[in-house]
């Protein structure tokens, strides 16, 4: 599986407020959603997130994995993280 | 030191004098009066007290250039003014036209030369680009309905029909390419500029030229809240070296003079940004790079008084603006004033 880096310039809040200082763009995430981005700072790779959100919320890996793949997705299109 | 700025309409398509004023009486060794001049006696700004110590009337520079300095040497007769910024596009060319004249009565301005002006006209932006390798959208000249048919093989529906000086739409075939030709030459006159379609999001430069090639200060801004004018109505301020180096750029083969605000699009599919049009003034949104850190206007004033002015390095990223309206209530004295002298007196 691809593992992923937070681009540099992308700046997350406490709060899970995400701000792109290269294109004024901004997003709310929630607390999943903030806590992927924490891990891929940290320099989680792919399936220690994985594993991390399915024992964290105790869900089926596959499931954790599908979600983990969207929003990486997301991430990708918006160009705040990119694949290493 | 007195310092005339025009531009006071602070209306939903608002004029840059406040946020001009403003920037200039935020500056630390400011010691001086700040007066309007305003083309109509209702201009908010005249009624704001802690914009400007009196507001003149002033004719619109359309009615002739002999008029329009006339009455501002009368005022200065009276006021004995140092230093005029103008701000609108429509006053430009009249400035730039009568900036020796204002000078052997004592005015200094800082204005874009006519040859500048001209360059980056709607009409001859492309031209420029391309001859310094600027990625600018493909760009087609018309000046009569049967120039639609002959749109050159490399523009394809949808392109965009802007007028010389105002208005742009979206036309997305040539039914709807006819109809908008028709409108804004009946407005705007010709010749219609038909341009190639960028998809994607506008992001802006607000800058300062010193006219010797050098940027004096330029800040990088993204709209968050557009309306339905099109116009800016909050934004941030973000981090974009690319876009300011175009700016720079252009301000550096034009020599530049004055401020100017540059707009590009970025193509939400190649990433790549093409430069839209330059404005030959500050944008109503320069308080933001005075927030910013970058006091431009403060600047515009010392380059025009032939001061020497530190270039601005860097500006403060995730600032944001947001406009809103605020119901000034005054005495109808006030406009009975400005109506009949031609004069507000706010102190």
């Amino acid at each position: 599986m691809e593992n992923y880096k937070m681009l540099n310039n992308v700046a997350v809040s406490e709060n899970g407020f995400l701000f792109l200082p290269g294109t004024g763009e901004s997003f709310t995430l929630n607390e999943i959603g903030r806590m992927i981005l924490e891990y891929l700072k940290e320099g989680n790779s792919s399936n220690e997130i994985i594993e991390k959100i399915a024992g964290e919320y105790d869900v089926d890996e596959t499931v954790a994995e599908r979600d983990f793949n969207d929003f990486i997705n997301q991430l990708k299109n918006f160009r705040i993280v990119d694949a290493i | 030191m007195k310092i005339a700025v025009t531009g006071l309409n602070n209306v939903d398509n608002p004029g840059p004098g406040v946020p001009v004023i403003r920037g200039i009486r935020e500056a630390d060794d400011f010691d001086g009066e700040i007066i309007g001049l305003i083309y109509d006696a209702l201009e908010p700004g005249a009624y704001m007290s802690e914009v400007a110590s009196r507001n003149y009337l002033i004719p619109y520079p359309s009615g002739g250039l002999d008029i329009y300095f006339e009455r501002l040497s009368q005022i200065n007769e009276i006021e004995k003014i140092d230093v005029i910024i103008p701000t609108l596009d429509a006053e430009m060319f009249a400035f730039a036209k009568l900036k020796s004249k204002l000078e052997s009565i004592g005015i200094k301005t800082l204005v874009p030369t006519v040859e500048q002006l001209t360059i980056r006209g709607k009409d001859k932006l492309f031209s420029f680009c391309e001859k310094y390798n600027i990625s600018a959208p493909k760009n087609y000249l018309a000046s009569s309905v049967q120039d639609l048919y002959k749109l050159p093989s490399e523009l394809k529906y949808p392109v965009v029909i802007k007028g010389i000086f105002y208005d742009a739409y979206i036309a997305n075939n040539f039914d709807e390419a006819e109809s908008y030709f028709r409108k804004i030459s009946s407005k705007w006159g010709y010749p219609i500029i038909v341009q190639e379609y960028i998809k994607g999001s506008e992001y802006n430069v607000c800058a300062l030229g010193d006219g010797e090639g050098g940027t004096v200060g330029a800040v990088a801004m993204k709209k968050l809240f557009i309306t339905d004018k099109g116009k800016g109505w909050a934004g941030v301020s973000i981090e974009d070296d690319e876009i300011i180096d175009i700016s720079r750029k252009v301000i550096e083969e034009l020599n530049w003079i004055g401020g100017a605000e540059f707009e590009f699009m970025r193509d939400e599919e190649t990433n790549k940004n093409y430069l839209l049009e330059i404005n030959p003034r500050f944008p109503a949104w320069v308080y933001l790079a005075v927030a910013a850190g970058q006091n431009l206007p403060h600047a515009a004033v010392q380059l025009a008084q032939g001061k020497k002015v530190e270039t601005f390095e860097s500006y403060e990223v995730g600032k944001i603006f947001i406009r809103y309206s605020w119901d000034l209530i005054t005495d109808i004295k006030k406009f009975e004033e400005i109506t009949v002298k031609g004069v507000l007196n706010n102190e």
